[in-house]
């Protein structure tokens, strides 16, 4: 195989600097490096060549990478899953491309079943390096069927790594970090994420899995919030500061394996927790970090009730104002964060 | 021999209004959504009008029909009003979805629109579902699933298919074959010469017509409903048609060229049809002219009073998640 140069330009090691680019161009920047340095690192799915992805987040990269590295696919979600695994199996490294988390249901067999459980069934004989992209939530008038935060599903499936970049430099040293790992791992993307801005390092870099971002550090609350609504705490921390309440914000990054450190660490800290998520709230991610906070000896340093924010237990409507009024907004945020604290 | 379409007044006068209120309705909603006034995603099937509109020709209104993200023709041509359906791309309270589903969830169920799919195949095992269940009841309803060619890289359209070709059950799986699958030709992604060629694996037969003729498209599914209703099991149909416009609104349009979007252009099936009616004694300039400017009066009134009602409500989104 053959690696075009600009590609191969692109790979430079990390050089400590920095450069803005959006979420979206960040994941290609990661998959570019990728690429250019390992042969065996591809991409697979629906529309990734000429068109550049439903989201666009390919882009260009079939005419730098060239149509076999960068596969064009049918509309056929469990057999591209089907494929990734083989090849997982047998030397290469794919990314496989999923249009919508959403439709990850379509190719669950293939991921819960197979991907997650093959090197365990086998004893270890077999690694499944597969990185499988897909982006989820909601606030794109998309509803019920293209809308979903479906990362308590995967978290919920051992074998699997679970990541939610919520900041560009994140989406690319995480990604980065995923094509690495020896084991399949789901990164959940978020599509109002792929046209914001960031500071984002050049160069191959990386973002360690299972480490928690800490953004902010404040006295009075810890903010512990996943995906978009990591944006929108920190918008919200910034609106109660104005107020006289700090707020420390963490952002897990990696679901699984979980930086329970970290969230300790900072819960001890401020004795109280807000924890905010898109995914509906039964049984979502966050209950499971309300279970690990109250079986900890953290649990001695709460001032107040852990709080959950998280959207309603409803499919995401398409009307603007009940899509909104179904997930977290940062006014969401900013009251319950002021109520846990005046409460409390 | 089936009825002539375009040399009969009542039933020529019907076709072209229905593909008429096609693309008008989305001309207006392509607008809409381009003035920043319709929220959302949109997939116009400008273009394939002819395909629904010979298709629900040859149904009865209890028979059902399944649809997909491009789904808007399906609704029109089996007899939904277009103002509830603007409305339900408007966000409104008076919307077939009450705001909940917007265009790629819209449904008629009065009128057997079991409804369009955001999934890819989605709807072609619950085509087969619902011929089961017209199997099972003793009615003579049929089922037809519309999809696109790019369904048939699912495994749900496999499955969908299997069942029904074992039970012989009433139903129709309608390939809008448009030639692509989002980016990816139809031609590429299956190695056929033409879709139709897969029916006989699955043991039903398969037809391939012209979908910009809605007389093809009209005998071809005729020829399918008669046989379900009478018992002979499901067919395949691969209607051959273009959409003019890019996919959604994410499409640039890298895949194919200005040429062969021009070429199908002149494929308008709207004209053809018109010129196929004047020919055939069905319509005159006159009436082709009627049709025209009632559908425009009745499209404009239908987007202003959805305009006018009142937007779906927050107030009770837990409502509807669980039947009471
Ligand atoms: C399971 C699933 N996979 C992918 C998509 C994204 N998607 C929506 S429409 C579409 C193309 C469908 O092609 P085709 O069936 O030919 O219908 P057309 O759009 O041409 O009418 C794709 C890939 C989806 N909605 N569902
Ligand atoms: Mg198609």
């Amino acid at each position: 195989m053959t690696i075009e140069t600009t590609a191969a330009q692109t790979a430079a090691p990390a050089t400590g600097e920095t450069v803005t680019m959006t979420y979206s161009e960040a994941v290609r920047d990661a998959m570019r490096i990728a690429m250019a340095k390992d042969p065996a690192v591809f991409i697979m799915g629906e529309d990734v060549g000429t068109y550049g992805g439903a989201f666009g987040v390919t882009g260009e990269l079939i005419n730098e990478i060239g149509p076999d590295r960068v596969r064009d696919t049918t509309i056929s979600e469990l057999g591209i899953m089907g494929a990734g695994v083989g090849a997982a199996m047998t030397g290469m490294r794919p990314i496989v491309e999923i249009q919508f988390s959403d439709f990850t249901a379509q190719a669950m067999d293939q991921i819960a079943n197979q991907a997650a459980k093959i090197h365990f069934m086998l004893g270890g004989a077999v690694n499944v390096p597969m990185v499988i992209r897909a982006p989820g939530g909601s606030g794109t008038g998309a509803a019920a069927q293209h809308s979903q935060s479906l990362e308590a599903w995967f978290v919920h499936i051992p074998g699997l790594k679970v990541v939610m970049p919520a900041t560009a430099d994140d989406a690319k040293g995480l990604l980065l970090s995923a094509i690495d790992d020896p084991n399949p791992v789901m990164v959940i993307e978020h599509k109002l994420l792929y046209k914001t801005s960031g500071e984002v390092r050049t160069g191959d870099i990386r973002t360690p899995l299972g480490v928690a971002a800490v953004p902010r550090e404040g006295k009075d609350l810890t903010i512990i919030a996943t995906g978009v609504e990591v944006s929108r705490a920190l918008e919200a921390a910034e609106i109660l500061a104005a107020d006289g309440i700090e707020a420390t914000v963490v952002d897990p990054r990696t679901l699984k394996p979980l930086d329970s450190d970290t969230i300790l660490r900072t819960v001890k800290a401020t004795g109280r927790v807000l924890l905010v998520q898109e995914a509906v709230r039964t049984l979502g991610f966050m209950s499971e970090v309300s279970a690990i906070i109250s079986e900890s000896d953290a649990f001695g340093y709460l001032r107040a009730p852990i709080k959950r924010l998280a959207g309603l237990d409803i499919p995401i409507p398409y009307a603007p104002k009940l899509e909104r009024a179904s997930v977290p907004q940062v006014e969401d945020i900013v009251a319950a964060a002021t109520d846990l604290v005046r409460k409390w | 021999m089936n009825t002539q379409i375009v040399a009969n007044r009542e039933l020529a006068a019907a076709s072209l209004a229905t593909m008429w209120k096609i693309r008008r309705f989305e001309e207006a909603v392509e607008d809409l959504y381009g003035r920043g006034l319709m929220h959302g995603t949109m997939h116009l099937s400008i273009g394939q009008e002819a395909v629904p509109t010979g298709a629900c020709l040859a149904l009865n209104k209890d028979d059902y029909i399944t649809s997909t993200h491009r789904g808007h023709g399906h609704c029109i041509a089996k007899g939904a009003d277009m103002e509830r359906m603007m409305a339900e791309l408007l966000a409104k309270e008076t919307g077939y979805c009450r705001g909940r589903g917007g265009s790629m969830h819209i449904a008629d169920t009065a009128t057997g629109n079991l409804g369009a799919n955001g999934i890819v195949a989605g709807g072609v095992p619950i085509a087969t579902g619902a011929a089961l269940s017209a199997k099972m009841r003793g009615t003579k309803q049929v089922a037809v699933s519309f999809h696109g060619d790019g369904a048939m890289g699912e495994g749900a359209w496999h499955e969908g298919v299997v069942l029904a070709a074992m039970w012989q059950l009433p139903v129709v799986f309608l390939c809008e074959n448009n030639l692509y699958g989002m980016s990816m030709s139809s031609e590429k992604a299956f190695n056929l010469d033409q879709l139709s060629d897969r029916a006989k694996g699955y043991g039903i037969p398969g037809v391939t017509v012209d979908g910009n003729d809605v007389q093809a498209v009209y005998d071809a599914t005729k020829e399918a409903v008669d046989r379900a209703r009478a018992g002979g099991g499901p067919t395949f149909i691969e209607a051959k048609t273009y959409r003019w416009r890019g996919h959604s609104k994410s499409d640039k349009n890298l895949y194919r060229t200005r040429d062969e979007i021009d070429e199908w252009r002149g494929k308008d099936p709207i004209p053809l049809f018109e010129a196929q009616a004047l020919a055939a004694g069905g319509l005159t300039q006159a009436d082709i002219d009627a049709v025209r400017d009632n559908v425009r009066t009745e499209l404009r009134s239908a987007v202003q009073r959805a305009n006018a009602a009142p937007d779906a409500t927050a107030d009770d989104l837990l409502s509807a998640v669980y039947a009471r």
